[in-house]
């Protein structure tokens, strides 16, 4: 098949280390090889320096790890909780399900909005993707992708097409005719190739390109039309859960967060790791940017949400309770960034009140795990997406 | 693989764990009091384009059910 012949070119055994990768084509003294873009890097750090051996190595990580600490601890002057008890406390909230969006067969893994405010694309357990019209909850399209466990849907910035994943390692995407008896299926393109299942995708600003994060520790950025792999971004040591670009007047950075605990920042340009950050005590399920681009919140399942100043380099709120002992799946925060939306495993929606940390409002309705939580894009309603086959709109 | 690659794959491993940390160690930090001011500021100023926190009237939100209207 076309796709598949193109992409051996940038995919496959790896020359070194002989693992089924995205593989940069490189030149050694003026012969072609073919590496993965981890031995790439092994390769250019190999050999010792004067003097080194594992133990300074570990060492020196060591003493490192420890400056890291005291560097961000000095700055650790206030609370952010202290700081905010000035403003007003928060009114009661009244949020209702609005709509309920009923057509999935079986648990909803993911949803995503279209730029319209519209439109919504949501993906579940038994392999079907299905776009919405919120206002009217009619069903517009839908796929069956050949696998189950989609894991991973998102809207493309155009609206005119979705892009999917889940057990089956790839990220493809369709583009939506205004045909409806069309056969979206046989226009599916195949964008990217990981090892393990996709657990998350998002396109940038354009339809051009799409970040993807795996079960196998990576995220990588593609090429739409070609397939073609632009960069891959390594330094998880577990697999990657969830990713969110930076809101786009703040550059080219995205987050990412994974079974190890750690939510990293990255530069989508070098492929750096700029900023990392652990303070979770068990899986980080969800990350989501702050807004303005300077923090961003994430959901675990060790049952709290915290939120990382990336300008303080630390941790700056934890929203928990001793009474939520389940994990948190998905996070949004609402326009202004004053409240964040947090999905739970005890079937409910939290909402909680950024600065002052605490609680606002807790929503009744789903009759499963809430798996998914994301706010419009003109901010007048949220939707969640839950185990329960259903989707439902706030407001 | 062998275990002369997995030793300088181990050695590779923590040199890059180092240069990580050496990075990250240098970047600039502001502190928490000035940080948590301008986040406080970003909510404080987009506040009243949030609808959600605002409550906006249901003519205006097509997620609300519209009242009917009565006629005086």
């Amino acid at each position: 098949m076309c796709d598949q012949t193109f992409l051996a070119i940038t995919f496959g055994p790896c020359d070194n280390c002989s693992q089924n990768k995205p593989l940069m084509n490189i030149y050694l003294k003026n012969e072609p090889i073919n590496y993965c873009s981890l031995c790439v890097e092994l390769m250019a750090c190999q050999g010792l320096a004067k003097g080194e051996t594992i133990h300074t190595l570990k060492a020196e990580s060591e003493t490192l790890k420890g400056k890291l600490e005291e560097e961000r601890a000095k700055l650790h002057d206030v609370e952010l909780h202290q700081v905010a008890e000035k403003i007003e406390a928060l009114g009661q909230f009244v949020m209702k399900t609005r709509r309920t969006l009923k057509g999935h067969g079986n648990k909803v893994l993911c949803m995503d909005w279209c730029r319209d405010k519209r439109r919504i694309v949501s993906s579940s357990q038994d392999g079907k993707v299905i776009v919405w019209d919120a206002y009217t909850t009619n069903k517009e399209h839908a796929v069956t992708m050949p696998c189950t466990w989609v894991m991973a849907c998102a809207y493309a910035p155009s609206g005119c097409a979705v892009a999917c994943g889940g057990l089956d390692n790839k990220c493809s995407v369709y583009p939506l005719s205004l045909d409806k008896n069309e056969n979206l299926a046989a226009k599916k393109k195949s964008v990217a190739m990981h090892t393990n299942y996709l657990s998350s995708c998002s396109f940038t600003n354009s339809d051009m390109q799409i970040l993807t994060s795996s079960g196998d520790g990576t995220c990588a950025l593609w090429d739409v039309e070609s397939g073609q792999l632009l960069q891959s971004f390594h330094g998880h040591s577990a697999d990657v859960l969830s990713l969110n670009l930076a809101p786009s007047e703040t550059g080219n950075t995205f987050v990412s967060g994974g079974c190890d605990k750690k939510a990293n920042v990255w530069d989508m340009r070098s492929g750096q790791n700029v900023q990392s950050f652990e303070t979770h005590e068990s899986d980080i399920n969800s990350v989501k940017y702050y807004p303005s681009g300077d923090a961003f919140a994430t959901g675990s399942d060790d049952a709290t949400c915290r939120l990382y100043d990336l300008r303080a380099d630390r941790e700056v709120a934890i929203y928990s309770k001793e009474s939520i002992i389940f994990g948190a799946s998905s996070v949004d925060f609402s326009l202004s960034g004053r409240l964040l939306f947090a999905g739970y495993n005890d079937y409910t929606i939290n909402v909680w009140d950024v600065l002052k940390g605490t609680r606002v409002a807790i929503l009744f309705g789903h009759e499963n795990r809430v798996s998914t939580v994301r706010v419009s894009p003109d901010g007048t309603a949220f939707c969640s997406g839950s185990w329960d086959n259903t989707l439902r709109i706030w407001a | 693989m062998s275990s002369k690659m997995q030793s300088s794959n181990n050695i590779a491993q923590a040199r890059r764990t180092v240069q990580q940390l050496r990075i990250e160690a240098n970047i600039e930090r502001i502190k928490v009091s000035k940080a948590s001011a301008d986040l406080m500021n970003y909510c404080s100023e987009h506040a009243k384009y949030d609808p959600l926190l605002m409550g906006i009237p249901a003519s205006e939100n097509p997620f609300k059910d519209k009242k009917p209207c009565t006629i005086l």
